[in-house]
Protein backbone atom coordinates (compact mmCIF):
# COMPACT_ATOMS: atom_id res chain seq x y z
CA UNK A 1 0.00 0.00 0.00
CA UNK A 2 1.46 3.28 -1.03
CA UNK A 3 0.05 6.69 -0.56
CA UNK A 4 0.78 10.16 -1.72
CA UNK A 5 0.05 13.62 -0.39
CA UNK A 6 -3.34 15.09 -1.03
CA UNK A 7 -3.19 17.14 -4.19
CA UNK A 8 -5.91 19.02 -6.02
CA UNK A 9 -5.67 18.75 -9.76
CA UNK A 10 -7.52 20.18 -12.70
CA UNK A 11 -7.78 17.52 -15.37
CA UNK A 12 -11.39 16.53 -15.75
CA UNK A 13 -12.77 20.03 -15.31
CA UNK A 14 -9.97 21.73 -17.21
CA UNK A 15 -11.39 24.11 -19.84
CA UNK A 16 -11.90 22.85 -23.36
CA UNK A 17 -8.46 23.31 -24.91
CA UNK A 18 -9.22 22.75 -28.53
CA UNK A 19 -11.95 23.16 -31.13
CA UNK A 20 -15.08 21.10 -30.45
CA UNK A 21 -14.48 17.40 -30.98
CA UNK A 22 -10.84 17.90 -31.97
CA UNK A 23 -9.76 15.14 -29.56
CA UNK A 24 -12.22 12.75 -31.16
CA UNK A 25 -11.00 13.79 -34.60
CA UNK A 26 -7.39 13.17 -33.62
CA UNK A 27 -8.24 9.78 -32.14
CA UNK A 28 -9.91 8.82 -35.40
CA UNK A 29 -6.66 9.45 -37.26
CA UNK A 30 -5.00 6.64 -35.33
CA UNK A 31 -5.67 2.92 -35.45
CA UNK A 32 -8.48 1.62 -33.26
CA UNK A 33 -6.21 -0.87 -31.53
CA UNK A 34 -3.77 1.89 -30.74
CA UNK A 35 -6.43 4.00 -29.03
CA UNK A 36 -7.75 1.05 -27.04
CA UNK A 37 -4.18 0.21 -26.02
CA UNK A 38 -3.68 3.80 -24.89
CA UNK A 39 -6.67 3.41 -22.59
CA UNK A 40 -5.31 0.14 -21.24
CA UNK A 41 -1.89 1.69 -20.67
CA UNK A 42 -3.39 4.66 -18.85
CA UNK A 43 -4.62 2.37 -16.09
CA UNK A 44 -8.00 4.10 -16.08
CA UNK A 45 -10.62 2.20 -14.11
CA UNK A 46 -14.36 2.68 -14.18
CA UNK A 47 -15.58 5.56 -12.03
CA UNK A 48 -19.07 4.19 -11.43
CA UNK A 49 -18.11 2.11 -8.43
CA UNK A 50 -16.95 -1.31 -9.57
CA UNK A 51 -13.58 -0.12 -10.87
CA UNK A 52 -13.21 -2.39 -13.88
CA UNK A 53 -10.30 -1.41 -16.21
CA UNK A 54 -11.88 0.70 -18.94
CA UNK A 55 -9.45 -0.15 -21.74
CA UNK A 56 -9.99 -3.86 -21.24
CA UNK A 57 -13.76 -3.44 -21.36
CA UNK A 58 -13.41 -1.64 -24.68
CA UNK A 59 -11.05 -4.26 -26.00
CA UNK A 60 -13.49 -7.09 -25.19
CA UNK A 61 -16.31 -5.15 -26.78
CA UNK A 62 -14.23 -4.55 -29.88
CA UNK A 63 -13.56 -8.28 -30.20
CA UNK A 64 -17.26 -9.15 -30.32
CA UNK A 65 -18.64 -10.01 -33.74
CA UNK A 66 -22.02 -8.38 -34.17
CA UNK A 67 -24.09 -6.45 -36.67
CA UNK A 68 -24.95 -3.94 -33.94
CA UNK A 69 -23.25 -2.71 -30.80
CA UNK A 70 -24.25 -0.08 -28.29
CA UNK A 71 -22.49 2.41 -26.04
CA UNK A 72 -24.34 3.54 -22.94
CA UNK A 73 -23.33 6.33 -20.63
CA UNK A 74 -24.54 5.56 -17.13
CA UNK A 75 -25.85 8.84 -15.75
CA UNK A 76 -28.14 7.27 -13.19
CA UNK A 77 -26.06 8.66 -10.30
CA UNK A 78 -28.24 7.56 -7.42
CA UNK A 79 -25.69 6.69 -4.76
CA UNK A 80 -26.44 8.96 -1.79
CA UNK A 81 -23.71 11.53 -1.50
CA UNK A 82 -22.80 11.53 -5.18
CA UNK A 83 -23.30 14.51 -7.47
CA UNK A 84 -20.18 14.68 -9.62
CA UNK A 85 -21.82 13.26 -12.74
CA UNK A 86 -24.39 16.04 -12.64
CA UNK A 87 -21.63 18.62 -12.44
CA UNK A 88 -19.77 17.00 -15.34
CA UNK A 89 -22.87 17.04 -17.52
CA UNK A 90 -23.46 20.68 -16.65
CA UNK A 91 -19.91 21.95 -17.05
CA UNK A 92 -18.06 19.71 -19.52
CA UNK A 93 -20.67 17.63 -21.38
CA UNK A 94 -18.45 17.68 -24.46
CA UNK A 95 -15.82 15.60 -22.72
CA UNK A 96 -18.43 13.01 -21.81
CA UNK A 97 -19.85 12.86 -25.31
CA UNK A 98 -16.36 12.76 -26.86
CA UNK A 99 -15.52 9.79 -24.68
CA UNK A 100 -18.66 7.99 -25.80
CA UNK A 101 -17.86 8.70 -29.44
CA UNK A 102 -14.24 7.60 -29.15
CA UNK A 103 -15.46 4.39 -27.54
CA UNK A 104 -18.09 3.82 -30.23
CA UNK A 105 -15.62 4.45 -33.01
CA UNK A 106 -13.09 2.07 -31.44
CA UNK A 107 -15.46 -0.80 -30.66
CA UNK A 108 -17.67 -0.35 -33.71
CA UNK A 109 -20.95 0.84 -32.21
CA UNK A 110 -23.44 2.92 -34.16
CA UNK A 111 -25.92 3.83 -31.45
CA UNK A 112 -25.46 5.38 -28.04
CA UNK A 113 -27.63 6.37 -25.10
CA UNK A 114 -27.17 8.58 -22.13
CA UNK A 115 -29.27 6.95 -19.40
CA UNK A 116 -30.17 10.00 -17.37
CA UNK A 117 -31.78 9.64 -13.98
CA UNK A 118 -35.25 11.11 -13.80
CA UNK A 119 -34.24 13.47 -11.03
CA UNK A 120 -31.94 15.24 -13.55
CA UNK A 121 -34.60 15.95 -16.13
CA UNK A 122 -33.80 19.64 -15.87
CA UNK A 123 -30.49 18.88 -17.63
CA UNK A 124 -32.10 17.53 -20.80
CA UNK A 125 -32.17 20.70 -22.88
CA UNK A 126 -28.61 21.55 -21.90
CA UNK A 127 -27.33 18.13 -22.94
CA UNK A 128 -29.38 18.18 -26.12
CA UNK A 129 -27.76 21.42 -27.17
CA UNK A 130 -24.37 19.80 -26.94
CA UNK A 131 -25.63 16.69 -28.73
CA UNK A 132 -26.75 18.83 -31.62
CA UNK A 133 -23.24 20.19 -31.99
CA UNK A 134 -21.82 16.69 -31.72
CA UNK A 135 -24.16 15.25 -34.37
CA UNK A 136 -23.18 18.03 -36.73
CA UNK A 137 -19.56 17.21 -36.21
CA UNK A 138 -20.12 13.45 -36.55
CA UNK A 139 -21.85 13.98 -39.86
CA UNK A 140 -18.98 16.06 -41.21
CA UNK A 141 -16.42 13.57 -39.94
CA UNK A 142 -18.32 10.62 -41.41
CA UNK A 143 -18.71 9.00 -38.00
CA UNK A 144 -21.78 6.78 -37.90
CA UNK A 145 -22.67 7.07 -34.23
CA UNK A 146 -25.83 8.71 -32.93
CA UNK A 147 -26.58 9.49 -29.31
CA UNK A 148 -29.95 9.84 -27.61
CA UNK A 149 -30.97 10.56 -24.06
CA UNK A 150 -32.97 7.81 -22.35
CA UNK A 151 -34.84 9.04 -19.30
CA UNK A 152 -34.84 6.88 -16.21
CA UNK A 153 -37.99 6.83 -14.14
CA UNK A 154 -36.73 6.88 -10.56
CA UNK A 155 -35.03 3.74 -9.22
CA UNK A 156 -31.59 3.56 -7.62
CA UNK A 157 -31.09 -0.02 -8.73
CA UNK A 158 -31.21 1.06 -12.39
CA UNK A 159 -27.65 2.33 -11.93
CA UNK A 160 -26.60 -1.32 -11.89
CA UNK A 161 -25.76 -1.93 -15.51
CA UNK A 162 -27.96 -4.94 -16.22
CA UNK A 163 -30.92 -3.36 -14.39
CA UNK A 164 -30.31 -0.27 -16.48
CA UNK A 165 -30.56 -2.36 -19.62
CA UNK A 166 -33.73 -4.09 -18.42
CA UNK A 167 -35.21 -0.69 -17.81
CA UNK A 168 -34.24 0.51 -21.30
CA UNK A 169 -35.98 -2.56 -22.69
CA UNK A 170 -39.21 -1.47 -21.03
CA UNK A 171 -39.20 -3.69 -17.99
CA UNK A 172 -38.81 -3.47 -14.23
CA UNK A 173 -35.21 -2.60 -13.42
CA UNK A 174 -34.28 -5.99 -12.01
CA UNK A 175 -30.62 -6.97 -12.34
CA UNK A 176 -29.75 -9.98 -14.48
CA UNK A 177 -27.36 -12.76 -13.61
CA UNK A 178 -23.78 -12.07 -14.71
CA UNK A 179 -22.26 -13.57 -16.80
CA UNK A 180 -23.15 -12.96 -19.52
CA UNK A 181 -21.86 -9.42 -19.19
CA UNK A 182 -23.27 -6.55 -21.22
CA UNK A 183 -20.19 -6.50 -23.48
CA UNK A 184 -21.40 -9.88 -24.78
CA UNK A 185 -25.11 -9.72 -24.25
CA UNK A 186 -26.37 -6.24 -23.45
CA UNK A 187 -29.08 -3.93 -24.74
CA UNK A 188 -31.47 -5.91 -26.96
CA UNK A 189 -29.07 -8.83 -26.69
CA UNK A 190 -26.24 -6.98 -28.46
CA UNK A 191 -22.70 -6.22 -27.23
CA UNK A 192 -22.94 -3.11 -25.12
CA UNK A 193 -20.36 -0.96 -23.37
CA UNK A 194 -21.71 0.64 -20.22
CA UNK A 195 -19.48 3.23 -18.61
CA UNK A 196 -19.96 5.91 -16.03
CA UNK A 197 -20.14 9.62 -16.98
CA UNK A 198 -16.81 10.37 -15.35
CA UNK A 199 -15.18 7.36 -17.00
CA UNK A 200 -16.04 8.70 -20.46
CA UNK A 201 -14.79 12.18 -19.56
CA UNK A 202 -11.57 10.67 -18.20
CA UNK A 203 -11.13 8.60 -21.37
CA UNK A 204 -11.26 11.82 -23.36
CA UNK A 205 -8.55 13.27 -21.12
CA UNK A 206 -6.40 10.17 -21.61
CA UNK A 207 -6.64 10.74 -25.36
CA UNK A 208 -5.81 14.41 -24.95
CA UNK A 209 -2.86 13.92 -22.57
CA UNK A 210 -1.58 10.51 -23.66
CA UNK A 211 -1.35 7.52 -21.35
CA UNK A 212 2.15 8.37 -20.14
CA UNK A 213 1.19 11.80 -18.94
CA UNK A 214 -2.09 10.59 -17.40
CA UNK A 215 -0.35 7.76 -15.59
CA UNK A 216 1.89 10.18 -13.76
CA UNK A 217 -1.12 10.99 -11.62
CA UNK A 218 -1.97 8.60 -8.83
CA UNK A 219 -0.23 5.50 -7.57
CA UNK A 220 0.59 2.09 -9.08
CA UNK A 221 -2.73 0.77 -7.89
CA UNK A 222 -4.86 3.72 -8.83
CA UNK A 223 -4.06 5.83 -11.82
CA UNK A 224 -5.22 9.29 -12.62
CA UNK A 225 -7.38 11.85 -10.93
CA UNK A 226 -10.85 11.40 -9.57
CA UNK A 227 -13.82 13.50 -8.65
CA UNK A 228 -14.94 13.40 -5.06
CA UNK A 229 -18.41 14.47 -4.06
CA UNK A 230 -18.02 15.82 -0.55
CA UNK A 231 -20.98 16.36 1.74
CA UNK A 232 -21.97 16.21 5.38
CA UNK A 233 -20.04 18.02 8.09
CA UNK A 234 -17.60 19.86 5.88
CA UNK A 235 -16.96 23.54 5.32
CA UNK A 236 -15.88 22.66 1.77
CA UNK A 237 -18.82 20.72 0.46
CA UNK A 238 -18.90 20.22 -3.29
CA UNK A 239 -17.06 18.38 -6.05
CA UNK A 240 -13.29 18.32 -5.74
CA UNK A 241 -10.87 16.74 -8.18
CA UNK A 242 -8.00 15.00 -6.44
CA UNK A 243 -5.09 12.85 -7.43
CA UNK A 244 -5.79 9.27 -6.44
CA UNK A 245 -3.89 7.55 -3.66
CA UNK A 246 -4.22 9.89 -0.66
CA UNK A 247 -4.81 8.73 2.88
CA UNK A 248 -8.12 9.37 4.56
CA UNK A 249 -6.27 11.29 7.24
CA UNK A 250 -5.10 13.92 4.78
CA UNK A 251 -8.55 13.98 3.32
CA UNK A 252 -10.29 14.52 6.65
CA UNK A 253 -7.80 17.21 7.59
CA UNK A 254 -8.47 19.07 4.39
CA UNK A 255 -12.22 18.68 4.15
CA UNK A 256 -13.46 17.94 7.66
CA UNK A 257 -14.58 20.56 10.17
CA UNK A 258 -11.88 19.68 12.71
CA UNK A 259 -14.22 17.41 14.62
CA UNK A 260 -14.56 14.52 12.17
CA UNK A 261 -15.47 11.20 13.71
CA UNK A 262 -16.09 9.07 10.63
CA UNK A 263 -16.13 9.26 6.87
CA UNK A 264 -18.41 7.21 4.66
CA UNK A 265 -16.30 6.35 1.62
CA UNK A 266 -18.00 5.12 -1.56
CA UNK A 267 -21.56 6.02 -0.67
CA UNK A 268 -23.88 3.91 1.40
CA UNK A 269 -22.64 0.88 -0.59
CA UNK A 270 -19.14 1.65 0.70
CA UNK A 271 -17.50 1.65 4.11
CA UNK A 272 -17.83 3.84 7.15
CA UNK A 273 -14.31 4.49 8.39
CA UNK A 274 -13.83 5.62 11.99
CA UNK A 275 -11.21 8.18 12.93
CA UNK A 276 -8.78 5.65 14.34
CA UNK A 277 -8.43 4.08 10.89
CA UNK A 278 -7.94 7.30 8.91
CA UNK A 279 -4.16 6.96 8.80
CA UNK A 280 -4.16 3.46 7.35
CA UNK A 281 -6.98 3.95 4.86
CA UNK A 282 -6.24 4.92 1.29
CA UNK A 283 -9.31 6.23 -0.46
CA UNK A 284 -10.24 3.94 -3.34
CA UNK A 285 -8.26 0.93 -2.19
CA UNK A 286 -10.60 -1.84 -1.20
CA UNK A 287 -13.39 0.66 -0.82
CA UNK A 288 -15.47 1.58 -3.83
CA UNK A 289 -14.31 4.26 -6.20
CA UNK A 290 -17.53 6.09 -6.95
CA UNK A 291 -16.26 9.14 -5.11
CA UNK A 292 -19.04 9.77 -2.61
CA UNK A 293 -17.50 10.88 0.67
CA UNK A 294 -19.81 11.88 3.50
CA UNK A 295 -18.25 13.36 6.57
CA UNK A 296 -19.70 12.94 10.06
CA UNK A 297 -18.60 14.94 13.07
CA UNK A 298 -18.89 14.02 16.72
CA UNK A 299 -22.41 15.42 17.10
CA UNK A 300 -23.85 12.79 14.78
CA UNK A 301 -25.53 9.65 15.99
CA UNK A 302 -24.17 6.72 14.01
CA UNK A 303 -27.32 4.83 14.90
CA UNK A 304 -29.33 7.44 12.99
CA UNK A 305 -26.87 7.25 10.13
CA UNK A 306 -27.15 3.47 9.87
CA UNK A 307 -30.91 3.62 10.26
CA UNK A 308 -31.10 6.03 7.36
CA UNK A 309 -28.93 3.76 5.17
CA UNK A 310 -30.95 0.66 5.96
CA UNK A 311 -34.15 2.49 5.21
CA UNK A 312 -32.62 3.37 1.85
CA UNK A 313 -31.57 -0.21 1.11
CA UNK A 314 -34.90 -1.69 2.14
CA UNK A 315 -36.68 0.77 -0.10
CA UNK A 316 -34.39 0.44 -3.09
CA UNK A 317 -33.94 -3.34 -3.06
CA UNK A 318 -35.64 -4.53 -6.23
CA UNK A 319 -37.06 -7.42 -4.24
CA UNK A 320 -36.05 -10.04 -6.74
CA UNK A 321 -33.99 -12.21 -4.39
CA UNK A 322 -34.92 -13.22 -0.89
CA UNK A 323 -31.65 -12.56 0.99
CA UNK A 324 -31.70 -8.91 -0.04
CA UNK A 325 -35.45 -8.29 0.14
CA UNK A 326 -35.88 -9.89 3.55
CA UNK A 327 -32.37 -9.21 4.83
CA UNK A 328 -32.53 -5.43 4.45
CA UNK A 329 -35.80 -5.35 6.42
CA UNK A 330 -34.50 -7.70 9.10
CA UNK A 331 -31.40 -5.56 9.61
CA UNK A 332 -33.53 -2.48 9.99
CA UNK A 333 -35.91 -4.11 12.46
CA UNK A 334 -32.93 -5.70 14.20
CA UNK A 335 -31.14 -2.48 15.07
CA UNK A 336 -34.41 -0.94 16.19
CA UNK A 337 -34.97 -3.91 18.50
CA UNK A 338 -31.52 -3.59 20.04
CA UNK A 339 -31.90 0.13 20.49
CA UNK A 340 -35.25 -0.28 22.25
CA UNK A 341 -33.82 -3.09 24.41
CA UNK A 342 -36.21 -5.68 22.98
CA UNK A 343 -33.12 -7.63 21.98
CA UNK A 344 -29.82 -7.97 23.83
CA UNK A 345 -26.66 -6.30 22.48
CA UNK A 346 -25.34 -9.70 21.34
CA UNK A 347 -28.08 -9.73 18.76
CA UNK A 348 -25.92 -7.31 16.80
CA UNK A 349 -23.47 -10.13 16.12
CA UNK A 350 -26.22 -12.18 14.59
CA UNK A 351 -27.14 -9.24 12.41
CA UNK A 352 -23.55 -8.90 11.22
CA UNK A 353 -23.64 -12.57 10.25
CA UNK A 354 -26.87 -12.00 8.37
CA UNK A 355 -25.28 -9.10 6.49
CA UNK A 356 -22.31 -11.31 5.62
CA UNK A 357 -24.68 -13.98 4.32
CA UNK A 358 -26.30 -11.36 2.14
CA UNK A 359 -22.90 -10.68 0.58
CA UNK A 360 -22.60 -14.32 -0.40
CA UNK A 361 -26.15 -15.01 -1.50
CA UNK A 362 -27.49 -11.82 -3.08
CA UNK A 363 -27.71 -11.56 -6.82
CA UNK A 364 -26.32 -8.09 -7.35
CA UNK A 365 -24.10 -5.44 -5.86
CA UNK A 366 -26.89 -3.84 -3.84
CA UNK A 367 -27.56 -6.81 -1.59
CA UNK A 368 -23.91 -7.83 -1.63
CA UNK A 369 -22.63 -4.50 -0.37
CA UNK A 370 -25.08 -3.82 2.48
CA UNK A 371 -22.64 -5.49 4.82
CA UNK A 372 -19.94 -2.93 4.00
CA UNK A 373 -21.57 -0.07 5.81
CA UNK A 374 -23.58 -2.24 8.17
CA UNK A 375 -20.64 -4.16 9.60
CA UNK A 376 -18.27 -1.21 9.64
CA UNK A 377 -20.74 0.91 11.61
CA UNK A 378 -21.90 -1.82 13.99
CA UNK A 379 -18.35 -2.92 14.76
CA UNK A 380 -16.86 0.53 15.19
CA UNK A 381 -19.75 2.28 16.89
CA UNK A 382 -21.25 -0.54 18.90
CA UNK A 383 -22.09 1.56 21.98
CA UNK A 384 -24.05 3.98 19.84
CA UNK A 385 -26.15 1.09 18.55
CA UNK A 386 -27.03 -0.02 22.06
CA UNK A 387 -27.45 3.13 24.15
CA UNK B 1 -61.54 8.21 -21.91
CA UNK B 2 -61.47 9.28 -25.53
CA UNK B 3 -58.73 11.72 -24.61
CA UNK B 4 -56.56 9.08 -23.00
CA UNK B 5 -56.98 6.89 -26.04
CA UNK B 6 -55.85 9.70 -28.32
CA UNK B 7 -52.88 10.54 -26.12
CA UNK B 8 -51.70 6.94 -25.99
CA UNK B 9 -52.07 6.58 -29.71
CA UNK B 10 -50.07 9.73 -30.31
CA UNK B 11 -47.27 8.51 -28.06
CA UNK B 12 -47.23 4.99 -29.41
CA UNK B 13 -47.05 6.38 -32.94
CA UNK B 14 -44.20 8.66 -31.91
CA UNK B 15 -42.02 6.14 -30.05
CA UNK B 16 -43.07 2.83 -31.60
CA UNK B 17 -45.01 -0.21 -30.54
CA UNK B 18 -42.11 -2.34 -29.33
CA UNK B 19 -41.71 -3.08 -25.66
CA UNK B 20 -38.46 -1.12 -25.46
CA UNK B 21 -40.51 2.05 -25.89
CA UNK B 22 -42.71 1.40 -22.88
CA UNK B 23 -40.95 3.79 -20.50
CA UNK B 24 -40.99 6.76 -22.89
CA UNK B 25 -44.69 6.12 -23.57
CA UNK B 26 -45.58 5.93 -19.87
CA UNK B 27 -43.53 9.03 -19.17
CA UNK B 28 -45.30 10.85 -21.97
CA UNK B 29 -48.69 10.07 -20.43
CA UNK B 30 -47.44 11.08 -17.02
CA UNK B 31 -46.29 14.46 -18.28
CA UNK B 32 -49.72 15.22 -19.71
CA UNK B 33 -51.92 13.84 -16.96
CA UNK B 34 -49.74 14.10 -13.81
CA UNK B 35 -50.01 10.39 -13.09
CA UNK B 36 -50.82 7.01 -14.64
CA UNK B 37 -54.49 6.22 -14.31
CA UNK B 38 -55.80 2.71 -14.59
CA UNK B 39 -57.54 3.64 -17.83
CA UNK B 40 -54.30 4.93 -19.31
CA UNK B 41 -52.43 1.75 -18.39
CA UNK B 42 -55.17 -0.42 -19.86
CA UNK B 43 -55.05 1.61 -23.03
CA UNK B 44 -51.28 1.20 -23.30
CA UNK B 45 -51.70 -2.54 -22.77
CA UNK B 46 -54.14 -2.67 -25.64
CA UNK B 47 -52.15 -0.54 -28.03
CA UNK B 48 -48.74 -2.07 -27.28
CA UNK B 49 -50.11 -5.58 -27.12
CA UNK B 50 -48.91 -6.30 -23.59
CA UNK B 51 -50.85 -7.55 -20.60
CA UNK B 52 -52.19 -4.96 -18.21
CA UNK B 53 -50.37 -6.72 -15.38
CA UNK B 54 -47.07 -6.22 -17.22
CA UNK B 55 -47.73 -2.52 -17.57
CA UNK B 56 -48.72 -2.11 -13.96
CA UNK B 57 -45.79 -4.25 -12.80
CA UNK B 58 -43.38 -2.10 -14.73
CA UNK B 59 -44.90 1.26 -13.80
CA UNK B 60 -45.12 0.46 -10.10
CA UNK B 61 -41.40 -0.27 -10.03
CA UNK B 62 -40.45 3.34 -10.70
CA UNK B 63 -40.89 6.09 -8.16
CA UNK B 64 -41.48 8.81 -10.77
CA UNK B 65 -44.27 6.88 -12.45
CA UNK B 66 -47.00 7.67 -9.98
CA UNK B 67 -50.01 5.44 -10.00
CA UNK B 68 -51.55 7.11 -6.95
CA UNK B 69 -50.12 10.56 -6.21
CA UNK B 70 -51.98 12.62 -8.74
CA UNK B 71 -51.26 16.19 -7.72
CA UNK B 72 -50.34 18.67 -10.42
CA UNK B 73 -47.23 19.66 -8.51
CA UNK B 74 -45.24 16.85 -6.95
CA UNK B 75 -43.06 17.98 -4.13
CA UNK B 76 -40.26 15.50 -3.50
CA UNK B 77 -38.16 16.17 -0.44
CA UNK B 78 -34.85 14.34 -0.15
CA UNK B 79 -34.66 12.11 2.91
CA UNK B 80 -31.20 10.64 2.40
CA UNK B 81 -28.56 11.04 5.04
CA UNK B 82 -26.89 14.38 4.41
CA UNK B 83 -30.19 16.14 3.79
CA UNK B 84 -31.52 14.58 6.97
CA UNK B 85 -28.47 15.94 8.78
CA UNK B 86 -29.09 19.35 7.26
CA UNK B 87 -32.62 19.56 8.64
CA UNK B 88 -34.99 17.75 6.32
CA UNK B 89 -37.51 16.98 9.09
CA UNK B 90 -38.19 20.65 9.64
CA UNK B 91 -38.77 21.09 5.93
CA UNK B 92 -41.30 18.29 5.90
CA UNK B 93 -43.07 19.74 8.94
CA UNK B 94 -43.29 23.14 7.28
CA UNK B 95 -44.73 21.64 4.11
CA UNK B 96 -47.23 19.50 6.03
CA UNK B 97 -48.38 22.57 7.93
CA UNK B 98 -48.81 24.68 4.83
CA UNK B 99 -50.47 22.05 2.69
CA UNK B 100 -52.48 20.41 5.47
CA UNK B 101 -51.51 16.95 4.25
CA UNK B 102 -49.08 14.27 5.36
CA UNK B 103 -46.25 12.79 3.33
CA UNK B 104 -47.75 10.58 0.63
CA UNK B 105 -50.97 12.56 0.37
CA UNK B 106 -52.40 14.96 -2.18
CA UNK B 107 -54.15 18.23 -1.36
CA UNK B 108 -57.80 18.71 -2.11
CA UNK B 109 -58.24 19.84 -5.66
CA UNK B 110 -55.20 17.77 -6.58
CA UNK B 111 -52.78 20.65 -6.63
CA UNK B 112 -49.90 19.31 -4.58
CA UNK B 113 -48.69 15.84 -3.71
CA UNK B 114 -46.14 15.72 -0.92
CA UNK B 115 -43.58 12.96 -1.27
CA UNK B 116 -40.23 11.96 0.13
CA UNK B 117 -37.52 10.65 -2.12
CA UNK B 118 -33.96 9.38 -1.97
CA UNK B 119 -30.85 11.39 -2.79
CA UNK B 120 -31.40 14.01 -5.49
CA UNK B 121 -27.72 14.53 -6.21
CA UNK B 122 -27.72 17.93 -4.51
CA UNK B 123 -26.13 16.76 -1.27
CA UNK B 124 -23.67 19.66 -1.03
CA UNK B 125 -26.66 22.01 -0.94
CA UNK B 126 -29.12 20.21 1.29
CA UNK B 127 -31.83 20.13 2.40
CA UNK B 128 -33.05 19.79 -1.16
CA UNK B 129 -36.34 19.17 -2.91
CA UNK B 130 -37.86 18.97 -6.36
CA UNK B 131 -41.16 20.47 -7.38
CA UNK B 132 -41.86 18.72 -10.66
CA UNK B 133 -38.72 19.51 -12.70
CA UNK B 134 -37.46 22.42 -10.62
CA UNK B 135 -34.97 21.95 -7.83
CA UNK B 136 -34.65 23.97 -4.63
CA UNK B 137 -31.68 23.81 -2.30
CA UNK B 138 -30.41 24.99 1.09
CA UNK B 139 -33.95 25.02 2.31
CA UNK B 140 -35.11 26.58 5.53
CA UNK B 141 -38.69 26.77 6.76
CA UNK B 142 -38.81 30.44 5.76
CA UNK B 143 -37.50 29.67 2.30
CA UNK B 144 -40.01 26.88 1.86
CA UNK B 145 -42.88 29.18 2.85
CA UNK B 146 -41.71 31.68 0.27
CA UNK B 147 -41.30 29.13 -2.53
CA UNK B 148 -44.57 27.42 -1.88
CA UNK B 149 -46.31 30.76 -1.46
CA UNK B 150 -45.25 31.62 -4.98
CA UNK B 151 -46.59 28.38 -6.36
CA UNK B 152 -49.85 28.94 -4.59
CA UNK B 153 -50.15 32.51 -5.88
CA UNK B 154 -48.78 32.32 -9.39
CA UNK B 155 -48.29 29.00 -10.83
CA UNK B 156 -51.73 27.50 -11.03
C1 LIG C 1 -26.76 -1.04 -6.84
C2 LIG C 1 -25.82 -0.49 -7.86
C3 LIG C 1 -25.97 0.83 -8.29
C4 LIG C 1 -25.11 1.37 -9.24
N1 LIG C 1 -25.28 2.67 -9.62
C5 LIG C 1 -24.45 3.19 -10.54
C6 LIG C 1 -24.61 4.53 -10.98
O1 LIG C 1 -25.51 5.25 -10.53
N2 LIG C 1 -23.76 5.02 -11.90
C7 LIG C 1 -22.76 4.25 -12.43
O2 LIG C 1 -22.01 4.73 -13.28
N3 LIG C 1 -22.57 2.99 -12.03
C8 LIG C 1 -23.39 2.44 -11.12
N4 LIG C 1 -23.21 1.13 -10.75
C9 LIG C 1 -22.14 0.34 -11.40
C10 LIG C 1 -22.60 -0.20 -12.74
O3 LIG C 1 -23.22 -1.46 -12.54
C11 LIG C 1 -21.44 -0.43 -13.69
O4 LIG C 1 -20.46 -1.16 -13.05
C12 LIG C 1 -20.82 0.87 -14.19
O5 LIG C 1 -21.77 1.70 -14.77
C13 LIG C 1 -19.75 0.57 -15.20
O6 LIG C 1 -19.09 1.74 -15.60
P1 LIG C 1 -17.61 2.07 -15.17
O7 LIG C 1 -16.79 0.85 -15.44
O8 LIG C 1 -17.25 3.20 -16.04
O9 LIG C 1 -17.64 2.42 -13.73
C14 LIG C 1 -24.07 0.57 -9.78
C15 LIG C 1 -23.92 -0.73 -9.34
C16 LIG C 1 -24.78 -1.28 -8.39
C17 LIG C 1 -24.57 -2.68 -7.96
S1 LIG D 1 -29.47 -8.16 -4.43
FE1 LIG D 1 -31.27 -6.91 -3.98
S2 LIG D 1 -31.29 -5.35 -5.57
FE2 LIG D 1 -29.91 -6.98 -6.26
S3 LIG D 1 -31.17 -8.36 -7.48
FE3 LIG D 1 -31.27 -9.13 -5.39
S4 LIG D 1 -33.08 -8.13 -4.50
FE4 LIG D 1 -32.57 -7.01 -6.35
S1 LIG E 1 -28.66 13.46 0.36
FE1 LIG E 1 -30.21 14.85 -0.23
S2 LIG E 1 -29.61 15.37 -2.23
FE2 LIG E 1 -28.18 13.80 -1.71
Amino acid sequence: MSNIKLRKVDVIFSPYSVAPYEILKNAMKRSKDEVVQELIDSGLRGRGGAGFPTGLKWKFAKQQESDQKYVICNADEGEPGTFKDRKLLVEVPRKVISGMAICAWAVGASKGYIYLRREYRYLVSHIEEELELYHKFAKEAGLDFKIEIFMGAGAYICGEETALIESMEGRRGEPRNKPPFPIKNGYLGKPTVVNNVETFASATMVCRMGADEYKKLGTDDQRGSKLFSISGDSPKKGVHELELGMSLEDFANEFGDGDTKAVQVGGVAGFCIPKKQFKTTIIGEGNTTGGSTMIFNSTRSMYNVLHNYLDFFAEESCGQCTPCRVGTQQLLKGIEAVKSKKKPPEYLDQLVKLAETMRLTSKCGLGQSVTNSFSSIVKNFREEMIY
Amino acid sequence: MAEVKELVKELVDKYGRERKNLLPVLQGIHLETNYLSKEAMLEVAKQMDLSAAEIYGTASFYSFLDTKADGKYKIRVCKSITCEMAGKSEIIRTLEDMLKVKVGETTEGKRFSLLETNCLGLCDQGPAMLINEEFYTQLTPAKVRKILGEYIRNKY
